[in-house]
C-alpha cells in the first residue's frame, strides 16, 4: 500500500533575554548548578512572578514575521503534573489565548516549488529544571537553573506531507528566530528543540493516523534520521497488523532508534486553569508598532532584494542570506568597494571555505568586510590578478594587513606594461624554437606551456588577458 | 454528577496522595457533595457573559529585562532536606 506521511512540529526556542520570564535570575548557561534559581523559580510560598517585558516584545516580533493574529488579550495557565525539576508543581504556560495566533510560513523545497505550513499558534512558557540520573547514593540530583528560563512554543499545523517538508520548516523557523534576534538558534545548549508528531494514512484517506510523538532531537541531521526510522516503524507496524500506540517516543541517536518513552493516555490531564498570580496581558498598538520598527529585514525579503539590487543569481542570493552576519558581511564588502558578484563568490567560496578549513564561525573571522573589499577593489583595477588574490587573502587572514599592505610587501602588483610582457615573450619564444615549431604546426595545447613560461619568469604576476593577447600574436605572426 | 470509588482511586493517584481504602467512600460522598454544589451554579444564564480569567480588571505588570537577583543557593538550600554538589536530591526519577 502507499502511505501518505503526516507531520506537525512543536518547537521550543529559548528567547534570547538576560533574565527569566517571571524572576530577576541570570540565564546565562553553563553556571554551577542551583546558583541562578531564585525564590521565585522555586515556587517557595508568597512570592509573585512578574512578566519579563523583553519576552512580550520578542513574541510579538516572532507573531509579525508570520503574519499572525496577535492580541488584544493573553492569558497565562497553569499547566499541572508532578517531577522533580518542577518545584512548584505546574509549569507557567498559556492554554486557551496564546499570546501568537495563527500565521504560516512559506518553505522552499528542493526542487525549487514552495509550500505555505500553517503555524497554529505561539506561547509563552517557562522552562522545566533538569534532572541528573547519574547515581546519588540511589537519588536524583535536581538543577533549577533552567527553571523560568523563557520559551517560545511554536506549533506548527499537520501540514508537513514529508520529512524533507518537516525538515526544510524546521530550518526556515530556525533561520527566522535567529534573524530576529529573538533567539541564539544553538542546538547543542537546547535553545532550541525540535518535537515532532508523525502519523501515516493510506494515500487517498482524509482522517489522520494515530500519531507518535518524537522528542530528543537536537539536531537536523538526528531529526531526520529519527522521522525517518519512526516511519519506517509504523510502517512495518500496520502492514504486519499491528496499531500504533499513540505516546512518547525518545530518539537515541547512539542506536539510531526511537523507543517509547511513555504512554501518554494517564498522564496527560494538566488539569489547566488560567494562573490567579498573573492578569491578564493587554498587547497594545504602542508595543506593536515598536515591534515592527525594531522588524529587521526577513531572509525572504533580503534574497528578493539581492537578487534585485545586486543582480545576484537566486542560488547566490538564497546561500548569502541563509544568515544575518553572512548577509551583512556581504553587504560591507560591496559598500567597501566590492563588485557584487565578485563579493558574493569571494564570502561564499573562499572566505566560507577558510572559516570552514578552521572550524571557526564568520564571527570569529580574521579577515574583515573592509579588507576583502579593499582585495576585490585591486582585483578590479588590475593591480593584481585572480589568482594572486587568493595569495594576498592568505596573507591577510594570517593577520599581515591590508590588501595593499601585502601587494606592496610581496611585490604581487600585476605587470600591465605591455612593452615589458613583449620583451619577456620574446625571450622565451627565442628560447623554445622547438615547442614555437610544433605550436605553428597545430599543436594548440602549447599555448598553456607558454603562458606557463610567461608567469614563471614573473612570478605570476603578468596580467594574464595581455600574455594571451600578445603570445598569439606572437606565435601566429 | 457524582463520583464513584474508581474515581476517587483515580484522582488520588493522580495527585499522589496515599488514600487508605477506607476513606474512599467518605471522599467519594464529600466530593460528590461539591459537585452537587457547582451544578446548582450551571442553572445560572452565562450565554452571554465572556468569561475572565481573574476577577480583576487590571492588565498585568511587566518589568524590564534586567538581573536582579543574586545567587543565595546556600539560604534557599539550607531548606532542602538532600544536597549534593550543589544539586537538591530527589528519590530517584527514572522515565
Amino acid at each position: 500500500m502507499q502511505w501518505e506521511t503526516v507531520i506537525g512540529l512543536e518547537i521550543h526556542t529559548q528567547l534570547a533575554t538576560k533574565s527569566k520570564i517571571f524572576s530577576g535570575a541570570s540565564i546565562a548557561y553553563g553556571a554551577d548548578p542551583n546558583t541562578q534559581a531564585c525564590i521565585i523559580d522555586l515556587g517557595f510560598p508568597g512570592v509573585l512572578p512578574v512578566l519579563n517585558e523583553a519576552v512580550v516584545d520578542m513574541a510579538l516580533t516572532f507573531g509579525l514575521a508570520i503574519n499572525a493574529e496577535i492580541g488584544p488579550r493573553s492569558v497565562f495557565a497553569r499547566k499541572n503534573y508532578f517531577y522533580p525539576d518542577l518545584p512548584k508543581g505546574y509549569q507557567i504556560s498559556q492554554f486557551e489565548l496564546p499570546i501568537v495566533g495563527m500565521g504560516s510560513l512559506t518553505i522552499d523545497l528542493e526542487d525549487g516549488s514552495q509550500k505555505v505550513i500553517g503555524i497554529t499558534r505561539a506561547h509563552l512558557e517557562e522552562d522545566a529544571g533538569k534532572s541528573l540520573h547519574e547515581d546519588f547514593h540511589g537519588m536524583s540530583g535536581i538543577d533549577l537553573n533552567r527553571t523560568g528560563t523563557p520559551l517560545l512554543e511554536i506549533v506548527s499545523e499537520p501540514d508537513m506531507r514529508s520529512i524533507k517538508e518537516a525538515v526544510a520548516y524546521a530550518r526556515k523557523i530556525h533561520q527566522l528566530v535567529v534573524y530576529l534576534g529573538i533567539c541564539d538558534g544553538n542546538m547543542q545548549e537546547g535553545s532550541f528543540r525540535v518535537d515532532a508528531n508523525l502519523s501515516i494514512r493510506p494515500f487517498g484517506q482524509e482522517a489522520f493516523g494515530t500519531r507518535t510523538e518524537l522528542k530528543n532531537l537536537n539536531s537536523f541531521r538526528f531529526m531526520e534520521r529519527a522521522l525517518n526510522f519512526e516511519l519506517e516503524r509504523q510502517i512495518d507496524l500496520i502492514e504486519g497488523g499491528g496499531k500504533v500506540v499513540q505516546e512518547t517516543r525518545l530518539y537515541d541517536a547512539d542506536r539510531d532508534e526511537t523507543r517509547s518513552m511513555r504512554s501518554k493516555e494517564e498522564a496527560n490531564d494538566y488539569r489547566y486553569f488560567p494562573d490567579p498570580d498573573l492578569l491578564p496581558v493587554e498587547i497594545n498598538d504602542q508595543q506593536l508598532q515598536r515591534a515592527r520598527q525594531n522588524m529587521p529585514e526577513l531572509p525572504d525579503q533580503k534574497r528578493q532584494r539581492f537578487e534585485s539590487d545586486y543582480s545576484l543569481s537566486s542560488t547566490d542570493a538564497l546561500m548569502l542570506t541563509q544568515s544575518r552576519q553572512q548577509a551583512d558581511f556581504f553587504e560591507k564588502v560591496v559598500s567597501n568597494g566590492g563588485d557584487a558578484r565578485m563579493a558574493a563568490n569571494w564570502v561564499t567560496v573562499e572566505l566560507t571555505g577558510a572559516l570552514n578549513k578552521a572550524g571557526i564561525p564568520l564571527s570569529q573571522s580574521p579577515v574583515t568586510p573592509e579588507q576583502v573589499g579593499g582585495l576585490l577593489r585591486r582585483i578590479a583595477d588590475n593591480t593584481i590578478s585572480g589568482k594572486l588574490a587568493k595569495q594576498v587573502f592568505e596573507a591577510m587572514w594570517n593577520g599581515e594587513g591590508d590588501a595593499d599592505k601585502v601587494i606592496e610587501a610581496k611585490g604581487l602588483k600585476q605587470i600591465t606594461d605591455s612593452g615589458q610582457i613583449e620583451t619577456i615573450i620574446d625571450e622565451i619564444i627565442a628560447n623554445n624554437p622547438k615547442q614555437v615549431e610544433q605550436f605553428r604546426a597545430g599543436k594548440d595545447k602549447l599555448l598553456g606551456f607558454f603562458v606557463g613560461q610567461v608567469m614563471k619568469q614573473t612570478q605570476g604576476k603578468a596580467n594574464p588577458g595581455q600574455v594571451n593577447k600578445i603570445l598569439l600574436g606572437k606565435l601566429k605572426g | 454528577m457524582s463520583l464513584d470509588h474508581s474515581d476517587i482511586t483515580k484522582i488520588a493517584h493522580l495527585a499522589r496522595m496515599a488514600l487508605d481504602e477506607s476513606q474512599v467512600d467518605a471522599y467519594a460522598e464529600d466530593l460528590s457533595n461539591i459537585l452537587g454544589l457547582v451544578e446548582q451554579l450551571e442553572a445560572a444564564e452565562t450565554d452571554a457573559i465572556e468569561p475572565m480569567s481573574h476577577p480583576l480588571h487590571m492588565a498585568q505588570r511587566l518589568r524590564a529585562d534586567a538581573v536582579t537577583e543574586e545567587d543565595c543557593r546556600d539560604e534557599n538550600q539550607a531548606v532542602a532536606p538532600s544536597v549534593e554538589n550543589g544539586l537538591y536530591l530527589v528519590p530517584r526519577v527514572i522515565e
